[in-house]
């Protein structure tokens, strides 16, 4: 419900690719035949998945969206409702990495806000929404990103960084400004949602001999 | 305090690998075609033993949802929807289940598959959690390179196909029937119950959906008994479950633990401690934003399981605790679940579509303190007005978090509005002015 919806400039025509078209065989046959309006919201990631490679912004045209419903015999409204009730459908053109903040309190006990300024004094952006004026970084507002436990998350397209703060996330977009993609995951010495300074359960003595 | 040996997820760092190979050495497809062997009624019964009760949030005995099931096909098929949509805040439990222990996971589905007369599975996984899929879909690959899903799955005799759908962002898809909206390609808005799931669900069929953890727990049931495992815990909060701490604490982690143990031995163990100490302590949030928050005097001695913070007018949820130490503006901790339940509503309900706009605005003058007293009441009159009158629970979760900060902290309420009004006179103005910015009235 709370998708923003603003008409952006639209493309004339979408045609799947051959990499995408082998994708939707794979989703097709996961549902059965008569119920593959199903496979709607895998084919509108497989737009924006194909967006994003070809012009580099992964975004869902309406024309794509025509596609969609045309292939999955659905009523073309069908299909904006889902890309527009659905967040993770970008109905604008978007940059080329989306840093994704979650602002949501468990990251916000944590020190989101740090990383909501760190993300604005490297990109330049100045609100949630918005787009670099490079057109490499997009920042939006998200909810709760289900990693509390390392919080505060910032998700970058596909990936999470872990325990940012705001020097930590300066770092992360200085890399991404240099084509390179950091490794995912805690920013600090700790492994996954394990606690800081090791685990205190599953010790290698006690687990060994179970089977 | 649960020990190693009775770890269900024992993989849960990613510690070991994840793979195929290596599941099958801590026990993951060891003997599934005897288990499916004992029969339907068998495991339903094992599982109704082990008085395991659903572990996303509501508690409902699992083994009695799974009774539920038709005993018969009459010609539609059956299925098992597995909730993968962890979205509520505090929440991140299932995402360990799912990139460390899929075997398991997909495993348990089996079984519990086979015991609802179900041929096919699908878990909705939230749609941020993409390396997690990507994990479930290299395990569901394997285990049909290796049998052990497909025709004859196992071994066993009974055909199986499990399979995986992405969300895309909302939280709703968590509501089991507007998850299965969404599996069936349309928006996510919950729908009326009754019919329940278990007589018409996905594509009209018998339908159970289950939380992974849920269901994961199962294989590991059946192999150990029902007997072990409800020989953990307290009577009626049989058994382990996976548990989270965010927020102070000195090492927030991921870990499971033996229901019914003492929530500040859970901090102190688990979570190192409040920051700057135990008497640092503000509240606690034990499962999930949902759920009414504790104060700290309740936090000395409740037990973290599902009657014994029922009793405390709170809930367990889904365990994975927020902790609050004494510089947090808990009204803007609160206020920020408001906003949180205002994006996510569904819009489908007045009271909910309306409430929680109402609610968030109500709470943003609430942190400000630009109100009046009396509109306190207001606001927990207007959650009470919210409560129950949703085809969903969303509307419930907006209105508890409020409810329990007026409950334990209404003395900092008021004195956030005395404050506000000896700073700038008379509230008079109560409406948000047009830059929505506290300024100075008058």
């Amino acid at each position: 419900m709370s998708t923003a919806w603003t008409p952006a400039a639209q493309p004339d025509s979408f045609v799947f690719d051959a990499a995408s078209e082998e994708e939707i065989a794979g989703v097709l046959c996961k549902y059965p035949e008569e119920r593959k309006a199903s496979a709607v919201m895998p084919l509108l990631y497989i737009v924006q998945r194909q967006m994003g490679r070809v012009t580099g912004s992964a975004w869902v045209p309406v024309v794509a969206m025509d596609v969609v419903a045309q292939r999955l015999g659905m009523a073309s409204m069908r299909v904006y409702e889902v890309a527009s009730f659905y967040t993770m459908f970008n109905t604008r053109p978007i940059g080329r990495y989306h840093l994704q903040v979650c602002t949501t309190t468990p990251c916000w006990l944590r020190g989101s806000d740090d990383v909501v300024a760190a993300c604005q004094k490297a990109t330049g952006i100045q609100h949630f929404g918005e787009t670099s004026a490079d057109g490499l970084f997009t920042m939006t507002e998200v909810e709760c990103l289900g990693a509390c436990a390392n919080a505060p998350i910032l998700q970058v397209d596909d990936d999470f960084y872990e325990d940012m703060d705001a020097e930590r996330t300066a770092a992360v977009i200085a890399e991404l400004r240099a084509g390179r993609r950091p490794e995912p995951g805690p920013a600090i010495n700790r492994s996954v949602s394990a606690p800081v300074g090791g685990r205190k359960t599953l010790l290698p003595s006690s687990t060994a001999d179970q089977k | 305090m649960l020990a190693d040996k009775d770890r269900i997820f024992t993989n849960l760092y990613g510690q070991n690998d994840w793979r195929l190979e290596a599941a099958r050495t801590r026990g993951d497809w060891a003997n599934t075609a005897d288990i499916i062997a004992r029969g339907r009624d068998a495991v339903i019964a094992e599982m109704k033993a082990s008085g395991l009760r659903g572990r996303g949030g509501a508690g409902f005995p699992t083994g009695l949802k799974w009774s539920f099931m038709p005993k018969q096909s009459d010609g539609r098929p059956h299925y098992l929807v597995i909730n993968g949509d962890e979205s509520e805040p505090g929440t991140c439990k299932d995402r360990e289940v799912m990139r460390h222990e899929p075997h398991k996971l997909i495993e348990s589905a089996m079984i519990a598959s086979f015991a609802m007369g179900a041929h096919t599975s699908y878990i909705y996984i939230r749609g941020e959690f993409f390396r997690e899929a990507e994990h479930m879909q290299v395990a569901i690959d394997e285990a049909y390179a290796a049998g052990l899903l497909g025709k004859n799955a196992a071994g066993s005799g009974w055909d199986f196909d499990f399979r995986i759908h992405r969300g895309a962002g909302a939280y709703i898809c968590g509501e089991e029937t507007a998850l299965l909206e969404s599996l069936e390609g349309k928006k996510g808005q919950p729908r009326m119950k009754p019919p329940f799931p278990a007589g018409v669900g996905l594509y009209g069929c018998p339908t159970t959906v289950n939380n992974v953890e849920s269901i994961a727990v199962t294989s590991t049931i059946m192999r150990r008994g029902a007997a072990w495992f409800a020989g953990l815990g307290r009577p009626n909060n049989a058994g382990s479950k996976l548990m989270a701490i965010s927020g102070h604490v000195n090492t927030p982690c991921v870990f499971e633990e033996e229901l019914g143990v003492p929530l500040k031995e859970i901090i102190e163990k688990h979570g190192g401690g409040v920051r700057g100490g135990w008497d640092n302590l503000l509240a606690v949030i034990p499962g999930g934003c949902s759920v009414p928050l504790l104060p700290k005097s309740v936090c000395e001695t409740v037990l973290m399981d599902y009657d014994s913070l029922r009793a405390e007018r709170s809930g367990l949820g889904t365990a994975c605790m927020i902790v609050m130490d004494k510089s947090t503006d808990i009204i803007k901790a609160i206020a920020r679940f408001s906003k949180f339940f205002k994006h996510e509503s569904c819009g489908q309900c007045t009271p909910c579509r309306e409430g929680t706009g109402w609610m968030m605005r109500m709470m943003d003058r609430m942190v400000q303190g630009r109100a009046d007293i009396e509109e306190i009441d207001l606001l927990e009159q207007v959650t009470r007005q919210v409560e129950g009158h949703t085809i969903c629970a969303l509307g419930d979760a907006a209105a508890w978090p409020i409810q329990g900060l007026i409950r334990h902290f209404r003395p900092e309420m008021e004195e956030r509005i005395r404050q506000y009004k000896a700073a700038y006179g008379s509230t008079g103005l109560v409406q948000v002015p047009a830059g929505g910015v506290p300024a100075a009235v008058e």
